[in-house]
């Protein structure tokens, strides 16, 4: 058990939050009978992806990403070699000819995704709020269980 | 000018919107001219720019002129296929929006210039989804399209518009997520947002391809599209969310919505991942042809029990779906398979744009629903009754409208693919669909009009005077009764009926077109007419 929590879950912590959070998430989406409770396991589970985002972004020791002289790295490394997709560890071996200041970053691309997606994430609530405010005026209730009963009801009326 | 066509696409939609939200919300009569306008910019555009793409190949745009080094530019990438189907969308919101000129929800006129921004918003997003070359792009336009669906489904009077918009947006938020996730799962071995970035990685570099984290992105990312555009197991959301929604709004997202997210599958196939990725894991191509035979199947049978045209003509979209995954993924030599479900999208949107608008004008006009309240209708409506013949004949596949051309390749496909399980449901789907529509034409022509008092609970109450004109007919007293509907809304509906006939009639063209883009030279086709 040890060793299971030593090995497996502890160098991946972060990822293991997240699949968790995003079950719960996904748990009380499909079997909470109140539309509320439905609407915070999607909050929960958009959540989890963030977390997911945000940790692939985190680098041990990083500073924080301001490009400072892109250009004299781009001319640099022209001269160099073709600098490929970000692979370098940080924890390399001593220092090449050329230094891509990106290795010293922490990558701040999935971070600025998840502004946007926290943005999305925060409209989609919203309207499901506005739609759950309409359906309990419309009803008088947010348990599905009875909602779906009124329409029932509704439909045998028509 | 000419190279800024596809950033006007989609900023005519969008600064249209704005407008709408600054004049049309204190005069409610230049809506429609300003979403009218919007949308025949983005049409012009969208013309302009797949002539570009059909004559030179396919080419990046990059908005603001943020070119590759940085990687934080927002590239869109117009090829021969996206480009017909940017003209498609464009002309099915064009049609749509001349069938709104009197929205659907008349009683509720507070609420047209909020109707017209959601849709000019929703067209936006469709064209973003169709346009754009980063995946991350892809995620916040399936957002902003989505969002607005939601908005317009909710905006009609129907007390059960409410309900069925809660549960879409529960559906298709976690189907977004998915697709988000499987795209961070794709950042994390690439490195990259940009399309052709990745799939240059993919193709280049062999043990990032065969990670298993690059295929959990890619189930994670068919997943996500799969809750999107309905496919069999994952369909719930759909039926209840077009068909208690405002005519208007269904007439825009029924024949658009769920085409386009095929159309994504299709990008994300070619595009992202390659079709060489795809198709090297042994089994996944069964296995999906035989999901899509479930979903043709299912589809079909759910819509023999339905009653309202709306609600049949759902689970038909559920049908057609099946025939688009099923042809994608048929993984045949010569690609027939995905040609005939690219070619499908464009004539699924027709047809679905033809028969939506048909159930629209019923609904609308005469508050009939039902198709037991046909009775009729040939003879009091004609014209009317033409566009919905031409869209069930193309439902059904009778050439020369678009729907035989479809199945026809599809059905090449299947064959020279090996697959004969999904020959023989495409072939059980077009009996099924002649049955449900040759019961309606036996209704609509022989049918008796139907009994009076007819309860409709959806705020039609301004009762016309009754149709005098009927000769010798035993029961007279229709609620409503039948005449031509106006013409801003037969305009489309024939509109629509001649496009299928036309992209039926120019199959050829188009099929070269959508092949052009994958990369399969010409020749295969010409030997084929």
């Amino acid at each position: 058990m040890v060793d299971f929590l030593l090995n497996t879950v502890k160098p991946h912590f972060n990822f293991w939050v997240y699949v968790i959070l995003m079950m719960i998430g996904l748990w009380s989406l499909i079997a909470k009978n109140n539309l509320i409770k439905k609407m915070m396991g999607l909050a929960i589970f958009q959540t989890a992806i963030i977390l997911f985002y945000v940790s692939l972004g985190v680098k041990d020791g990083a500073t924080i990403p301001v490009l400072e002289s892109y250009g004299d790295y781009a001319e640099k490394a022209e001269k160099a070699e073709p600098a490929g997709p970000e692979v370098a560890p940080p924890d390399a071996t001593p220092a090449p000819v050329v230094v891509n200041p990106a290795d010293t970053y922490a990558n701040p691309v999935p971070h600025v995704l998840m502004l946007t997606a926290i943005v999305v994430g925060v409209a989609t609530l919203g309207v499901a709020l506005a739609l759950c405010e309409m359906i309990y005026k419309e009803f008088d209730t947010l348990e599905e269980d009875e909602l779906l009963r009124k329409i029932k009801a509704l439909h045998d009326d028509a | 000018m000419l190279e800024q066509l596809p950033a006007l696409i989609l900023l005519a939609p969008l600064f249209g919107a704005l407008l709408i939200g600054l004049i049309g919300l204190h005069d409610r009569r230049a809506c429609f001219p300003i979403a009218f306008t919007a949308l025949i910019i983005s049409l012009a555009s969208a013309i302009g720019a797949a002539m570009r793409a059909f004559t030179g190949g396919a080419y990046n745009y990059f908005i603001g002129g943020w070119e590759e080094p940085l990687g934080i530019g927002i590239v869109l990438r117009v090829d021969a296929l996206n480009g017909l189907l940017l003209i498609a969308i464009a002309v099915v919101a064009v049609l749509a929006v001349i069938f709104t000129i009197r929205p659907s929800s008349e009683k509720d006129t507070d609420k047209t210039a909020y109707f017209y921004i959601l849709f000019l918003l929703l067209c936006v997003g469709l064209f973003g989804i169709t346009i754009t070359g980063d995946a991350f792009n892809l995620f916040v336009l399936i957002e902003v399209s989505a969002l607005t669906s939601y908005g317009l489904v909710a905006i009609g009077t129907s007390r059960r518009c409410k309900m069925a918009a809660f549960h879409y947006l529960l559906m298709g938020t976690v189907g977004a997520s998915f697709y988000l996730l499987g795209v961070g799962y794709l950042y994390l071995k690439t490195g990259s947002l940009n399309m052709q970035d990745i799939n240059t990685i993919l193709t280049t570099n062999a043990t990032v391809a065969q990670s298993p984290a690059i295929v959990t992105a890619f189930i994670l990312i068919l997943v996500g599209i799969w809750i999107k555009m309905a496919f069999f197991p994952l369909y719930g959301w759909l039926p209840n969310a077009y068909s208690y929604s405002p005519s208007g709004s269904s007439c825009l997202l029924a024949p658009l919505m769920t085409k386009v997210s095929v159309y994504v599958m299709i990008r994300v196939m070619l595009s992202l991942f390659g079709l060489e990725w795809v198709f090297g894991h042994p089994g996944w191509s069964d296995l999906v042809v035989w999901l899509a035979v479930i979903a043709i199947l299912a589809g079909s049978i759910m819509a023999l029990a339905q009653r309202e045209i709306k609600r049949m003509l759902c689970y038909l979209i559920v049908a057609e779906i099946g025939y688009m995954v099923g042809g994608a993924w048929l993984n045949d030599p010569n690609l027939w398979g995905l040609t005939g479900a690219s070619y499908h999208i464009l004539a699924d949107a027709m047809m679905t744009l033809c028969l939506f608008l048909f159930a629209g004008i019923l609904f609308k006009y005469h508050g009939v629903s039902e198709i037991g309240d046909l009775g009729g209708m040939f003879k009091k409506m004609p014209i009317t009754s033409i566009g919905f013949i031409v869209g069930a004949l193309a439902m059904i596949g009778v050439p020369p409208t678009c729907g035989f051309f479809s199945k026809f390749y599809l059905i090449r496909g299947g064959i020279e693919g090996g697959h004969p399980e999904y020959v023989a449901a495409l072939l059980i789907s077009s009996l099924v669909n002649a049955v449900l529509f040759f019961r309606i034409f036996e209704i609509a022509y022989f049918g008796k009009n139907p009994a009076a008092g007819h309860s409709h609970d959806h705020g039609h109450d301004d009762h016309d005077s009754h149709d005098h004109d009927d000769p010798g007919d035993a029961v007279t007293t229709a609620a409503r009764p039948m005449r031509e509907a106006p013409v801003y809304a037969l305009i489309p509906l024939l509109a629509a009926a001649a496009l299928i006939i036309l992209v039926g009639i120019f199959n050829g063209q188009i099929i070269e077109l959508i092949r052009l883009t994958f990369e399969i030279p010409a020749t295969v086709v010409s030997n084929l007419r």
